[in-house]
Order: C-alpha cells, then structure tokens, then sequence
C-alpha cells in the first residue's frame, strides 16, 4: 500500500525539550491519531513536518515526495487547520476566501460553496465575530476546497463542544469515503475522534511509544483490578503503571491474554480507554 | 440489514460484526448475492475505523461466508447448501439438548416430553 505520510528518525533539539529519532507511517484511505499529553511534541512535530520548522535530522515523505525540497506541490494536496485561528478578523469569510483562492492550484469554488452551505457559514461575517467552532468548520471548509488528499490537522478539537466535535467526525469520516483521502490529526482529547481514528500514534516527552493499528492497541492492552494480596514481583513485571490504594489495585498491561491465563477470575481485566492508555504511559516516564 | 455494536462489550468490535452477519446468512436473512455495505461506508454509519469493518470482512470472506470482487464491493457466498443444511441442525440439536437438560432437572420423563413437543409442534 502506499504512504501518504512518512516520518523516518526524525530529530529536531530544543534548548530544553527534544524531538527524538521518531518514526511512523500513514497509508492512504486512513485516519490517524496523534496523540500525547500536553508539550509531549506533538504541535512541533506537525509544525516540522508542515516545514514550518526546520528539522535537525530524519525524513519527511509526503506523496513519496520530501517535504521540503517538493514544498510547493505537496502544499497543494495538503489541506491544514491550525489550533489557532491564522485569518485575518477584519475581513468577512468570503473576502478570506478570496485571499486564499490564488494561493492553490486547484481551488474549487464551487466545492467551497457547498461546505459554506452545509456548515450554515454566514458569507458575509467576519471572521473575528464567528465562533470557535465556526472558525473550525470555515478552517475545514478552506482545507477541503482545493482538492486535498490529506488533511492534516493540529488539535481540531480543542475547545469545542461535544456536539461540534461529533459535526466534526461526521465531516471525517464522510471524507474517507473516498479512499484515496487520508487524515492525520493531533489531539489530547481522545475520547471521540478517536473511534473513527485507524491508527494512533502516541507521542510522549518527544518519543513514540507506538504506532499501530487502533484495534491492535486496545486489544493487547488491558485494565486489570484486583486485591493487593494477588500482587507479587512476577506479576507486577506485566505491568506498565499501576496504582494501589487501600481496597486494591489498578494497573495497565499490554500483555492482556498472558495476565488473563495468570490470573483467571482472581482478577478483573476491562477494556481501557485510550485516555487510560496514555495516562498510564505517561506517568510511567515521569517516574522513571 | 441491523447490526448493532456494544462499546462497552469484552467482544472486539469486528468480532461483534462478523457474529452478527454470520447469524443473517445463517438464518437466510441476507441472500446468496446479495451485496453488502462497502467496508468504508459501514465504518461511516457505525461510526467506527475503517480498519475495523476490513478486518471484519476479511474475516467473513476467510471463513467462506462473503467474497469480495475488486471494484465491485462484497457479495454473500453462494453457500454449500449441505453444509448451511448441516449447521442448522446443529443449532436445533443444541437447542433439543438444553430442552433435554431442563426437563431432567424437573423429572420429566421421555414421554411428558414427547407429548409436550408433539404439542407445540402442531401449534405453530
């Protein structure tokens, strides 16, 4: 299958905070989820591979094609929403829109049209008096009008409500119908996007802890909860994190078929969440 | 066609999917032929990855239940009708065998249960 995203030992070194050696990979037709605590560098990662940093070391395919070297042709099959609102507010959407239109090969207007009508976009406003969640769609609705193959989005959920956000999965997951399309997209918000996401890639502290299917994640992994007695050094080893009180345990493991066999019903296994996951991963390193 | 998935089932959601298309091929709700939703479009309704219902129709067309033609979408099988012929008496005789099981445990004898199912046989 082909990529449409490829990352390879990428390294980039802050004073205080370092992108290291990561690596992960998108395949057309698919959404993927970034995923990571705050500051873990998941904005600094998009931003290098946006080239809107320059990278220390590594790779970037996009399209097969280096991102900065092919900057210009890879931009235009690109569609990008920031976290932030990067319009100017004193103008109305349909005088942004004319900013914009030039700046890519293949603008549609036609396809902008339709999406300011199926988002209910007031034309005439201006873009500082739409809401935070307005702003997103009209953010969308730019990406989605020159004909992108890959939509990449930092933090799209952020400060949304839940029904925006589920507007929002709706838009996604009609976009995928057409296979050659294909999402990446940040967010410390795991709970809703990620039922559509394929993949997650979760970022901690400038690392990949991994990369793989959605599925495979939440089915090798498990939340396990029981009484302290049934706690010994050889079970504990199966264990990312684990928490004790005073009535028990909880703790995550990845080996979640192996704890089942040790364990039987002494023990209860759930299915954890990604939050669960990523809250687990990332208290483990905090400790270490 | 209804499927319905659980998220908060111990059952992955792609096994929750192939049971439940399996049980309409079985009970011959979904035809020989006929086509089923495209693996990106169930994803969309079910609001699930697309990886998800993939493997789910991977797993059908492996077990014989489904074929898949390039470009063209997913059809049921032409089922081996001795086979389908097969698995439902198996699902009778399981049924039969816990009817067996639930009149023991009362004392019911062969006869009072011959009686009981000649009944409802004729009923319906």
């Amino acid at each position: 299958m082909a990529a449409v995203l490829e990352v390879k030992n990428l390294t980039k070194k802050f004073k205080d905070f370092a992108i290291n050696d990561i690596s992960f990979t998108l395949e057309k037709g698919y959404i993927m989820g970034f995923i990571g605590p705050n500051g873990a560098g998941k904005s600094t990662t998009i931003k290098l591979i946006m080239n809107l940093l320059k990278k220390d070391d590594g790779e970037i395919k996009i399209f097969g094609l280096d991102n900065v070297e092919y900057e210009k042709e890879v931009k235009n099959r690109i569609g990008f929403v920031f976290d932030e609102n990067y319009f100017y507010e004193e103008l109305t959407v349909m005088e942004m829109k004319r900013v914009i239109a030039p700046l890519y090969k293949n603008w549609n207007d036609r396809v902008f049209n339709k999406y300011l009508k199926e988002f209910s976009l007031p034309a005439k406003a201006k873009i500082k008096e739409l809401s935070k969640g307005m702003k997103m769609k009209f953010s969308i609705a730019v990406a989605l009008s020159h004909e992108a193959e890959l939509l990449i989005m930092d933090e799209p959920t952020s400060g949304l409500d839940p029904i925006i956000r589920s507007e929002l999965l709706d838009i996604l997951t009609f976009l995928i119908q057409d296979e050659n399309k294909s999402v990446f997209f940040s967010t410390h918000i795991t709970s809703d996007l990620d039922k559509i996401a394929d993949y997650i890639t979760f970022i901690n502290n400038g690392s990949i802890v991994f990369s793989c299917a959605k599925d495979d994640i939440l089915e090798n992994h498990g939340l396990v909860k029981g009484p302290k007695e049934i706690l010994d050094a050889d079970l504990r080893k199966y264990f990312i994190g684990l928490k004790e009180t005073q009535f028990g345990f909880e703790g995550l493991t990845e080996n979640r078929q192996q704890v089942k066999r040790i364990l039987r019903d002494r023990a209860i296994i759930d299915r954890p969440s990604l939050d669960d996951i990523m809250l687990y991963y990332a208290k483990e390193v905090q400790h270490v | 066609m209804n499927i319905i998935i659980s998220n908060s089932s111990q059952e992955p959601i792609y096994e929750q999917i192939v049971k439940q298309i399996k049980n309409m091929i079985l009970r011959g709700e979904l035809a020989e032929n006929e086509m089923l939703p495209s693996i990106r479009s169930l994803a969309r309704d079910l609001q699930i990855s697309v990886i998800t219902t993939k493997k789910a129709y991977e797993e059908l067309e492996n077990d014989g239940y489904i074929v898949t033609v390039q470009g063209k979408g997913s059809f049921v099988a032409a089922q081996n009708k001795e086979l389908l012929k097969e698995i439902r008496l198996k699902i009778v005789e399981e049924k039969l065998a816990e009817a067996v099981d639930a009149g023991r445990s009362i004392e019911l004898s062969l006869d009072e249960m011959q009686e009981m199912l000649k009944i409802l046989y004729e009923e319906v």
